[in-house]
């Protein structure tokens, strides 16, 4: 067992454990894009960013790949992570303004501007279709091609692949390709927050069938 | 393309299982370029995914999945080069090919590319043709240096090959010279660098006259050796991106006194080198 101390708290965790791991376990919130159960960490997103350490020495790491240490001093949650947190969830947003997943973060997290150029990117190369597909598919027909701003992710050639199966394991792991409420302004990309006016499906029929937001949902809660 | 091509190289890489770069060069130095079979053959027979064999191939700038033309252009675009007006030149070179900078002429005689940095800043803007350096770069040049690569080098080389004189050299990245004037090789000032080789590590002086192959070195080198040279001042390794035309090892680049450069091949033993003299 690792003894340390968690916003102050002091627990032991076993070890071998990642901070992202022992934090969830404790109940302390930590928002994450490229992280998921079974596969392995990858420190892609750079969203589970924590403090570690104490005064000058604090610095900021990825909890997701960090593994638990004797006597380490983490804060999940500090100005400084909250800065950067918030600072990263902005560029995440302008290059990928439409999913509904970093939609979500962001009003999770108070992101209420974003400043940047929008790229309407639909990939944030997180790595997690490339995972999934080497250590759960145990397939291998999709990974990184090419470096820096012409990094992507795709089969070799951009042929369909042999070993690839079509299980759909990539999509479903995607937190890029999944779309966001678009109500209103399509091209805006902070969410509109008609939730706290109104819930959509009840009363714009115009939602149709475009995704819900809401989370939890209201309107349903006030139909029963 | 000859699939057994790829598995000759492939037997000579330990069945595949060595590393997968030195497969994937020798590849493309066999047909120019990647092929996709060629990927597919060595992802085959080493066990290996092809979309890893394929990263790697797409992550290196040396690498090319396209067909390349049978002259290559390298125009270099480091920083030291930039500010000395490079991307004029490249503009220049791509108005007189007709292509953008990597892209392979229709006829596939010529392939325009970008570099970084080719470890000899001192005299930039720098073009290398062929493995033939151009010092000094400027667009009015760029059509003459088109014409040479066209007529071919091979035959201008042979002429200056014969000849026996002395040069003067400075090393590419600090321009410190290095000739030795208290070691002597053919009577003349020895030309003295760094050398290591297997966990050896010592001087290695070379003949300064152009033509003539006498050393001396502290450890005794095995002929057949590939050496590591560095800069005895900045201790910077001396190497480029080209390759020996006779042997395949690196060269490494020495600027000489008066302007152009000199490269020798890595090689103990082997007689490949150039003489590429600036205006
Ligand atoms: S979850 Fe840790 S970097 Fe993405
Ligand atoms: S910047 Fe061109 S050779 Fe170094």
């Amino acid at each position: 067992m690792i003894n340390l101390t968690i916003n102050g708290l002091n627990v032991s965790m076993e070890e071998g454990m990642t901070i992202l791991e022992a934090a969830q376990f404790l109940g302390f919130p930590i928002p994450t894009l490229c992280s998921k159960e079974g596969l392995s960490p990858y420190g892609a997103c750079r969203l589970c960013l924590v403090e570690i350490g104490e005064g000058d020495r604090a610095k900021l790491v990825t909890s997701c790949t960090y593994p638990v240490q004797e006597g380490l001093k983490v804060r999940t949650t500090s100005k400084r992570v909250d800065r950067a947190r918030r600072m990263i969830i902005e560029l995440h947003l302008a290059s990928c303004p439409q999913s509904k997943i970093i939609q979500d973060i962001a009003s999770k997290y108070n992101v209420r501007q974003q400043r940047f150029r929008q790229e309407h990117e639909d990939c944030i190369l997180c790595g997690l279709c490339v995972r999934m597909c080497e250590e759960q598919m145990v397939a291998k027909a999709i990974g990184f091609r090419g470096r820096g701003e012409t990094r992507s992710i795709g089969t070799p050639f951009d042929i369909k692949s042999d070993v690839c199966r079509l299980c759909g394991g990539c999509m479903y792991v995607c937190p890029a390709c999944s779309l966001r409420c678009t109500f209103s302004e399509p091209d805006k990309a902070i969410c509109g927050a008609c939730a706290n006016i109104a819930a959509p499906c009840l009363d714009k029929d115009k939602f149709g069938d475009l995704m819900c937001y809401m989370d939890p949902c209201v309107a349903c809660e006030i139909e029963k | 393309m000859n699939p057994e091509v790829v598995q000759n190289i492939l037997e000579k890489h330990n069945e595949g299982q060595d590393g997968l770069i030195s497969i994937l060069e020798d590849i493309q130095n066999h047909f120019g370029y990647l092929p996709q079979e060629a990927l597919q053959i060595v992802a085959d027979k080493s066990g290996q995914a092809l979309v890893d064999i394929y990263g790697v191939a797409t992550f290196y700038k040396s690498f090319s999945l396209k067909p390349r033309g049978k002259h290559l252009m390298s125009v270099c675009l480091g920083t030291a080069c930039h500010v000395r007006n490079a991307p004029f030149i490249v503009k220049e070179f791509e108005k007189q090919l007709g292509i953008r900078a990597g892209e392979t002429t229709p006829d596939r005689e010529f392939t325009l590319e970008t570099v970084n940095c080719l470890g000899a800043c001192a005299l930039g803007p720098i073009a290398v043709v062929d493995g033939h350096y151009f010092s000094k770069v400027k667009t009015v040049k760029v059509k003459e240096i088109i014409n040479e690569a066209l007529a071919g080098f091979d035959k201008i080389e042979i002429k200056t090959d014969q000849r026996i004189f002395p040069i003067e050299v400075s090393c590419p990245r600090c321009n410190h010279s290095l000739m030795d004037r208290n070691n002597l090789v053919d009577g003349h000032p020895s030309i003295t660098v760094t050398a290591s080789f297997g966990s050896k590590h010592g001087w290695l002086s070379l003949s300064c006259l152009y033509g003539s192959y006498n050393v001396s070195s502290e450890h005794v080198i095995p002929i057949d050796t590939v050496l590591n040279l560095f800069c005895p001042h900045c201790h910077a390794e001396l190497i480029s991106g080209s390759n020996c035309s006779e042997c395949g090892a690196p060269m490494v680049p020495m600027i000489v006194r008066g302007g152009g450069v000199v490269q020798v091949c890595l090689r103990r033993g082997c007689k490949g080198h150039l003489l590429d003299l600036g205006e």
